[in-house]
């Protein structure tokens, strides 16, 4: 008979692949299935769903320090994700290292400020109310989850900048190569799983939220002529 | 030269009797859903006054329309540079406060009210948040109120005028108003289309009715805040914009637009223009003070050899092209010059024209009794007297050129007084052709002016071109492949995103 410590010990691997394998896959097929799906079927749901016309004041102080700054911080993850060593040559210089665990900071707390206004703007002004869907609560609460547990890592779980590169980014490659690897990551802090972990949930329900509006982020406005004339005679082509 | 046809407008100021069936009608067909409640397609303002939504012709403020700057023209609103930047909170994005909370009253309660001492009452209830509410404002908030020191004195057509001016405008024996009706414009330089990020709005080639592709849209809000008359309109329901359509399948079947279906004064007018849209972008960045012939200039003569082989180089026929030279707004626009574009300094080339309205001339007091002993030849030489300010109008309707507005109510009322002449006989003939010839017209047009103002057919009114509705794409394309785009329909419930 197995003590009760093996026991629990057991328990603790299966919920370790459970979440750090099962749960990212599971995520990532769901994403990819859900969001493909909506997309085809109710193209007319792809919107920003801006409330801007109803209250226009508070949506500045929410908004725009939100996106500007969980953008940069979105972008932050991609690049240690994609170039680790390049990021760890630029960290071996203290000064370097300081200077970019501190925007990434900065940036937090300017996500978290928007977060913040933005829930109390959609829990105080009765016309927000309105327009506001159960599932705009949960992924608000979602990222307000997820954003104070990064600002807390990045103060108590110091220089993730350079540990992201030698232990989440190995995780995340191998992840992506079908070989899970999850040595690393069962041995962090609770907070530094608990963010690894939250980011896949937020990315599985991805889909039946308006985080889809971030897909379909106008580009080609930039190189696009001004003027759009479509015929529905001979062909419909696009002249200006 | 590219020929190309567009549906365009003439309303004739003189004839709105400021009844708002068109708007009623447009609302009935249109805009009677959720979140579409505060949108008036086509609404009718009370000049002078702050319009609907209010001040919208105070650019400083809205930032709508183009500007000239260098030698290009560029959006007030938005730029391939600030675009993204501004995407997450529009600084130019006018919110509901500007229109007016639509609201509803609760009825059920006249019935439902337990007993009581006093008469049970419908309270106001806003029709977003269904909370009971102050009616602070309307969509015609200001309907009548000529001569009003809160909505008529802040008219933004009254900058620039002498202060004596605008105070006697206040004054009773000089009170003055007149109903403007407004749609959009289906612009040929459209400020909406080219602020769009995703591309969801565009101008059809064959007609050139300007739409929003509901499905491309996203919500960001670019063209609200572009469109210098504001009339496209934000849906807080769907996270959708929509706009005024011209009331395309009514077209494509042959029918007029419901509001000029309805239009109880006869006022409006539609037929083709052809336009040169080649020379869209020089002429949109002319000054100020020659835009407006440029314009005019545009427009081609669907009579001339060259633009007609131009024409059917791009596909229409002779039938269309006869159309074209049968319309009223081509003979009102370019043959008698006597209607004149809305603010044309936005520079989105608007194309519906205004005839605009023959204003009272200034009464006189006797004695404490109101009187008016001009003359009706008189009143020709009295322009200088009218209640309204000419630069006022000229502001509206010819970019501050008051020759320009001159000139069309010379001929306006040159027309009058050449029908007074043949009709009542208390007016020498002699002075009514005098009169037509210092305003630069004939007999004969003066006959066809009266006509087509006074006796118009529906049809003569409306020369709605056969758009050919059957033979675009999905003719000849099959069918199954263009079912979820055109033709057939939105297959999708317009159901706001989660
Ligand atoms: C990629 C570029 C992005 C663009 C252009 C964009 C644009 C917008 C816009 C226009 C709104 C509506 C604001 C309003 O009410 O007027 C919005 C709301 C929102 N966006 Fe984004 N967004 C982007 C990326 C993101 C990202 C990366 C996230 C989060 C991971 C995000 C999360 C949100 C949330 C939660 C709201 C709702 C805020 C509220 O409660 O009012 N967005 N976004
Ligand atoms: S009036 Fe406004 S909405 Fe209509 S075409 Fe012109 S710019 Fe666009
Ligand atoms: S229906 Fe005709 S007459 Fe009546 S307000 Fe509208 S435009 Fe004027």
């Amino acid at each position: 008979m197995p003590s009760l410590l093996a026991q629990s010990e057991s328990l603790f691997a299966n919920l370790d692949s459970v979440l750090f394998v099962g749960l990212p896959y599971a995520a990532i097929v769901l994403f990819l299935y859900a969001t493909i799906r909506r997309y085809v079927s109710s193209k007319f749901g792809y919107s920003s769903l801006s409330s801007q016309f109803l209250e226009n004041k508070k949506l500045f102080y929410a908004s725009a320090p939100w996106h500007f700054g969980i953008i940069a911080l979105f972008f932050g993850h991609l690049i240690g994700f994609l170039i680790p060593r390049e990021i760890l040559w630029w960290n071996s210089v203290p000064a370097r290292l300081y200077v970019i665990e501190l925007s990434a900071l900065i940036f937090a707390i300017l996500a978290l400020v928007g977060l913040v206004n933005a829930l109390h703007r959609r829990a105080t002004s009765s016309r927000i109310r309105v327009v506001t869907s159960k599932m705009d609560v949960v992924i608000l609460i979602l990222l307000l989850i997820q954003v104070v547990d990064g600002i807390w890592i990045a103060l108590f779980h110091r220089w993730g900048s350079s540990w992201f590169a030698g232990i989440m980014a190995p995780y995340l490659w191998s992840l992506f190569k079908f070989s899970p690897d999850i040595s690393a990551v069962k041995e962090m802090p609770f907070a530094i799983k608990l963010h690894v972990v939250g980011a896949f949930v937020i990315l599985g329900v991805f889909p039946f939220t308006r985080l889809v509006h971030m897909l379909v982020l106008p580009l080609s406005y930039m190189w696009r002529r001004p003027q759009q004339v479509i015929w529905n005679r001979d062909r419909r082509t696009t002249k200006s | 030269m590219d020929v190309r046809a567009q549906v365009s407008m003439v309303f004739h100021l003189d004839k709105c009797i400021g009844c708002h069936t068109c708007s009623i009608s447009c609302k009935n067909i249109w805009t009677d859903r959720r979140g579409t409640e505060y949108m008036w397609f086509n609404n009718v303002e009370t000049k002078p006054g702050t319009g609907y939504p209010t001040q919208w012709e105070n650019q400083d403020k809205y930032k709508g329309g183009w500007e000239v700057k260098g030698s290009s023209l560029k959006l007030k609103s938005t730029s391939k540079a600030k675009y993204l930047p501004n995407i997450f909170h529009h600084p130019h994005m006018p919110t509901m406060d500007d229109y007016y909370e639509p609201w509803t009253y609760r009825y059920d309660n006249l019935f439902n009210a337990p007993a009581g001492d006093d008469q049970p009452i419908a309270r106001a209830v806003s029709m977003v948040t269904g909370e009971p509410m102050e009616i602070k404002a309307g969509p015609n908030w200001d309907d009548d109120l000529g001569g009003s020191p809160i909505y008529a004195s802040n008219d933004v057509n009254l900058k620039g005028l002498p202060e004596e001016t605008r105070q006697q405008l206040n004054a009773l024996e000089r009170l003055v108003f007149f109903y403007f009706p407004r749609i959009c414009n289906h612009c040929l330089n459209p400020a909406c289309v080219a602020s769009c990020p995703s591309g969801a709005l565009y101008k059809r080639g064959e007609d050139g009715i300007v739409l929003i592709n509901q499905k491309v849209c996203r919500a960001w809000r670019s063209c609200v805040a572009a469109c210098p008359y504001k009339k496209t309109y934000f849906n807080w329901s769907t996270g959708k914009s929509e706009k005024c359509l011209l009331c395309y399948p009514r077209l494509e079947t042959g029918q007029a637009p419901a509001c000029f279906h309805s239009c109880v004064g006869r006022i409006r007018y539609l037929g083709l223009l052809f336009y040169d849209a080649d020379r869209i972008k020089e002429v949109a960045a002319l000054p100020d003070d020659k835009i407006v012939e440029g314009q005019r200039d545009l427009i081609l003569d669907p009579f001339d050899p060259e633009v007609i082989a131009g024409a059917k180089k791009n596909g229409m026929s002779d039938e269309f092209i006869e159309y074209a030279q049968r319309s009223p707004v081509y003979k009102f626009v370019k043959v008698w010059k006597i209607a004149l574009p809305p603010h044309l300094e936005y520079r989105t080339m608007p194309m519906l024209f205004y005839v605009p309205p023959l204003l009272p001339v200034l009464g006189s007091t006797d004695n404490n009794i109101y009187s008016n002993k001009t003359k009706p030849e008189d009143v020709f030489h009295k322009f200088d007297e009218m209640r309204i300010p000419m630069e006022y109008m000229a502001n509206i309707f010819s970019v501050g050129k008051v020759d320009l507005m001159k000139y069309t109510l010379k001929k306006l009322m040159a027309v009058r007084v050449f029908k007074r002449a043949q009709t009542v006989g208390d007016i020498e003939m002699a002075t009514a052709l005098e009169t037509l010839h210092a305003a630069d017209t004939t007999e004969e047009e003066a006959e066809a002016i009266y006509r087509m103002t006074s006796l118009p057919t529906f049809s003569q009114r409306f020369v709605i071109p056969p758009l050919h509705r059957e033979m675009a794409v999905e003719a000849y394309k099959d069918p199954a492949d263009f079912k979820k785009s055109v033709g057939f329909g939105f297959t999708e419930a317009p159901k706001r995103g989660l």
